[in-house]
């Protein structure tokens, strides 16, 4: 009876209770598991501790250290060469024929061989290159979607012809040569300069052939004088010396005296606008004979 | 006084205040039937204005952030009996009370209710020669004081000074900087054995805490469960613990007695153990579910059964009417409070203006002790629960955790006791140059 009533119902004390109070060590042990201080080694410190030994661990082994350097080079290879990052080819824009030549001719300077890794482009350095060509004014390189190398160059545009000591050249309007040409007859459409100190006044001499549009037919070209000004060539060997200073402004008075008086039909070799106050003009020796048969004064 | 006492108040002192500056106290209640501990965190003086709330004598400066209480072990009397016993339920406490705070403590306030408390009356006088009062004074009058001869093996735990008087006004809170010839001080001194303060010393220290304050459990109950205008009135406050009984009287807001009863609830339930033949555990559980101590026709013919775990169909089925078990606890009750008034007698409680008693502690909690004690200890008593702090738990609100409350009050804002003063130096060179010129002066 006695041990099926033990059975079935739970003693009310419980004779050895077990004892509530902590023992010391684990007394101890939470009080230290309460200090901020451990706390915060054991949430900060000690991870880093045991990882950064881990790694170093591991680390200390070459062949460790050249496995792991081998699976990071094979994995950057892996998405370098994804097609995805393929460059296949180059769109060269706002080039002409030539300077389109001679932008291939710097990739392959460059070792570019295409298709490759957008990864291997150095744009910064292939921009440079391309804008050290004479003919280029500003370049923009960039990889386009779809894996093409777009180079948008800006070329200069030639708008006159140089002729110096060893040939004709292009100049644009910056003064910036672009390039040689064999003949005069290869861009007709061009005005000619010649002489020393052209680069540096190209733009004055731009505005120079404008403002000479009404002789267009008759200009030859303008020639520097002595690095300072300017003198333009007309045919039938007519020469227009041009004062240093606004020379524009004398051309367009030239100009105006032409119309009214038509001075540059005569027979005058040389027409000279230096000084403002006074127009001088050369006639021809041929004009003038002409001028003293018909002054009567036959000796 | 010995000057090795001072020097280890003076150290408590100070560790009582670097707990403080570093916000985290524990308040350590070792009492007889229980242990309680409860975690303090001192956030610095409230702000004032705002909430219309003042310092409320530094109340609204600490938050108690754990409180945990354990069934005490290795305590009768109010003395620690069983070291190790004792130190594994402190352990207990403070590690289920930091466990709810979730900070680590270091230091420990500690108040105990036995180790026979004895107060003493002493008075001290000191000339002033016409010049106000100062510091130094006030530690040259409490050195002034004649101290008695209170047997060897005991220990100072309090010296307060309760009164001070100039010349013929009594009763000065705080004399410095009024000017007078003659300042007397009337400071209460409670002695303790010294032994008991070693083990509780022992055991906490054991704990790895250090004890940054002892105070007397009677002392902090009335702190806690008198209030403001009783304790300046006058009145006592009776601490119903476990295994003794504390009693401290209060006037003019200071305690100016304190002892205590080497008999308490734990005997009431010896006595039903004993009565009823049942252990101690259910003795327990009948006294704090069924216990009374006025019996009506009622309480006849309520049946406890009392049970017991023999196997006898006849023991375990034993049942007794609620009035038997008030018969027997009602006697001795009516016997602590009997030893209680004989105490206060003995005080010279009658002479005092006010005859308020208040009952507090775990015991105050039987039901119809209000009427009983009105007839023994007088007819003004009233039933004192502890103050409300901050954050206290509804489970330690009760009047069983009167010291508990009481000692966070204390640390919180402690009396001014006779250590917090300087001890004048004897020969004080700016002093005796002072009475050199005096001597000039009257004689010249």
């Amino acid at each position: 009876m006695r041990s099926l009533i033990s059975l079935v119902r739970r003693p009310a004390e419980k004779p050895g209770r077990v004892d509530p109070a902590p023992s010391r060590w684990g007394y101890r042990f939470h009080r230290l598991m309460l200090t901020p201080s451990f706390r915060g080694f054991l949430r900060v410190g000690l991870p880093v501790i045991v990882i950064g030994g881990l790694v170093i661990g591991w680390a200390a082994q070459r062949e460790n250290r050249d496995a792991a350097r081998e699976v990071v080079a094979g994995l950057r290879q892996q998405i370098e060469t994804r097609p995805e990052f393929m460059v296949t080819g180059v769109d060269v824009s706002g080039a002409d024929l030539a300077l389109a030549a001679a932008i291939g001719q710097v990739l392959s300077a460059h070792e570019i061989a295409f298709p490759v890794s957008s990864f291997a482009l150095d744009l910064e350095e292939i921009r440079a290159a391309v804008t050290d060509l004479t003919a280029v004014r500003e370049t923009v390189v960039r990889v386009r979607p779809g894996g093409v190398l777009e180079i948008a160059v800006d070329q200069r545009r030639p708008v006159a012809v140089w002729r110096h000591l060893d040939g004709l050249r292009l100049l644009d309007a910056d003064g910036v040569m672009t390039g040689m040409i064999a003949a005069r007859t290869d861009r007709p459409d061009l005005p000619l300069l010649a002489g020393d100190g052209v680069r540096a006044h190209t733009e004055e001499a731009l505005a120079l052939f404008e403002a000479a549009r009404p002789l267009e037919d008759r200009v030859r070209g303008l020639v520097r004088m002595g690095q300072r000004r300017w003198d333009l060539l007309l045919d039938r060997d007519q020469r227009v010396l041009l004062p240093e200073q606004q020379p524009v402004a004398a051309l367009e008075r030239l100009l105006a005296l032409d119309e009214t008086q038509d001075v540059l039909d005569r027979d005058v070799s040389v027409i000279d606008l230096r000084n403002a106050q006074r127009i001088i003009v050369r006639v021809s020796p041929m004009g003038m004979d002409t001028l003293r048969l018909a002054s009567g004064d036959g000796r | 006084m010995t000057r090795d006492l001072y020097q280890s108040q003076r150290a408590m002192r100070n560790m009582r205040r670097a707990a403080m500056q570093r916000g985290v106290i524990a308040v350590l209640d070792v009492g007889t039937s229980k242990i309680a501990c409860l975690v303090l965190r001192f956030d610095g003086p409230a702000p004032d204005g705002d909430s219309g709330v003042g310092r409320m004598a530094g109340q609204s400066q600490f938050r108690v952030i754990g409180a945990a209480t354990t069934r005490s072990r290795g305590v009768r009397f109010g003395e620690i009996e069983a070291m190790a016993e004792t130190e594994r339920a402190i352990r207990t406490a403070v590690q289920a009370a930091q466990k709810m705070a979730n900070v680590r403590v270091d230091h420990a306030i500690a108040c105990f209710s036995g180790a026979r408390p004895r107060s003493y009356g002493l008075d001290g006088s000191v000339d002033l020669h016409g010049m106000p009062v100062t510091d130094g004074d006030i530690g040259a009058v409490l050195a002034a004081c004649d101290v008695p001869d209170f047997g060897a093996g005991r220990e100072v735990l309090h010296a307060q000074p309760v009164n001070f008087a100039l010349d013929h006004r009594s009763g000065l809170a705080d004399p410095r900087g009024q000017i007078g010839n003659r300042l007397s001080t009337d400071l209460h001194l409670l002695t303790v054995d010294g032994a008991s303060i070693q083990n509780l010393l022992h055991c906490i220290k054991r704990c790895d805490l250090e004890l940054a304050g002892l105070a007397s459990s009677a002392y902090v109950s009335g702190i806690s469960s008198l209030v403001e205008d009783e304790q300046e009135l006058g009145a006592a406050c009776i601490d119903l613990g476990g295994g003794a009984s504390g009693i401290s009287i209060f006037w003019r807001g200071h305690m100016i007695y304190a002892d205590s009863v080497r008999m308490g609830g734990d005997h009431v339930t010896s006595d039903i153990s004993m009565g009823l033949q049942v252990n101690v555990a259910v003795a327990e559980r009948i006294k704090t579910f069924y216990g009374g101590v006025e019996a009506t026709g009622m309480d006849d013919r309520e049946m406890i059964e009392i049970g017991g775990d023999s196997g006898d169909w006849d023991k375990d089925r034993r049942t007794v009417s609620r009035a038997e078990l008030i018969g027997i606890m009602r006697p001795r009750v009516e016997e602590i409070l009997e030893e209680v008034r004989a105490r206060l007698d003995a005080a010279g409680f009658d002479q005092l203006p006010s005859q308020q008693i208040v009952l507090t502690g775990g015991g105050s909690q039987i039901p119809g002790i209000d009427w009983i004690a009105g007839r023994i200890l007088g007819s003004q008593i009233r039933l004192g629960r502890p103050l409300r702090v901050q954050g206290l738990p509804q489970a330690a609100t009760g009047s069983a955790f009167a010291a508990a409350v009481g000692l966070s009050l204390f640390a919180a804002n402690p009396q001014d006791e006779w250590w917090d003063f300087e001890i004048p130096a004897e020969k004080y060179p700016a002093r005796s140059l002072k009475r050199a010129v005096r001597w000039f002066r009257d004689n010249w």
